[in-house]
């Protein structure tokens, strides 16, 4: 009763985790939440990867999980800086309060 | 058959996690939440053989920009956030629009399936491990790329310190 685990799982949890990602950057006013989001967004990026890299058995996509997690950390240290900054200037973490571009 | 309850039990811990990562209201339990589902993630990693990056996932992810996200939740002060509206008004269009993606990415992806090709023969087991031949890629074919990084890194870290300091004028 229970199928050995194909590349179609890995493929379906990928799509399911990217669209919760997606859900959560719309969705929520938090942006602590929303930079959360992006985390998993990218996850579900890198589960395609190494599945593929499995299903393949080919090791590039391994290397090129490595390279989207380095820019997810270089993300993650920007984006929490500027998260600082800005509630030292707006005193509000909520989006729809960030609103000095919006005319 | 045992790598197939580990498979959905490790799925469950990634999907379970997301979701309560997007619907909890104090944001710490949103960040815990998400240590489960990267943690589901980890696994996964290992269930495909990927020893490194489950190692990566464990110290970077969970140990390195998670603990950075409850700094910054601490030193943020978000109590007075979690009691307002966590939801924006327009939800349902968010949400709409979201699963259009979801839905066309599966589309796009059953369209193909036939071109994935069939499973490659599995490798005869080489002398060295996953973290060697790991190791012999990225520096041999990926070097310029590995150091590109190394850079963006270094400027990841003098852009987040000059974001997060005091202007002192």
């Amino acid at each position: 009763m229970l199928h050995p685990i194909t590349i179609n799982h890995y493929l379906v949890l990928s799509v399911m985790l990217l669209v919760i990602g997606i859900i959560g950057m719309l969705v929520r006013r938090n942006v602590v939440v929303m930079m959360m989001s992006v985390e998993l967004i990218l996850n579900a990026a890198n589960v395609n990867l190494i599945a593929f890299g499995k299903h393949l058995q080919d090791l590039n996509g391994q290397i090129f999980a490595i390279f989207v997690i380095v820019v997810a950390v270089a993300e993650a240290a920007i984006g929490l800086g500027i998260l600082i900054a800005l509630f030292r200037n707006k005193e509000t973490v909520q989006v729809d309060e960030i609103d000095l571009l919006k005319w | 058959m045992l790598d197939t309850m580990f498979f959905y039990m490790f799925a469950l811990l990634a999907v379970g996690g997301a979701i309560l990562t997007i619907t909890m209201r104090s944001a710490v339990h949103c960040a815990v939440s998400l240590i489960a589902s990267l943690a589901g993630v980890a696994g996964l990693y290992l269930l495909q053989k990927a020893e490194f990056l489950f190692a990566v996932q464990i110290v970077l992810y969970i140990g390195g920009i998670m603990v950075l996200f409850l700094f910054v939740i601490m030193l943020v002060n978000l109590d007075s956030a979690a009691k307002e509206r966590q939801f924006h008004r327009r939800w349902i269009g968010g949400g709409v629009a979201a699963g259009l993606a979801g839905a066309s990415v599966l589309w796009l992806l059953s369209k193909g399936a036939h071109s994935f090709g069939s499973p490659a023969a599995q490798a005869a087991p080489s002398q060295d491990g996953n973290i060697e031949q790991l190791a012999d890629l990225l520096f041999r074919e990926y070097l310029v790329p590995f150091e590109l990084a190394s850079l963006l890194l270094l400027v990841a870290i003098v852009g987040s310190v000059l974001m997060a300091k005091k202007r002192t004028s």
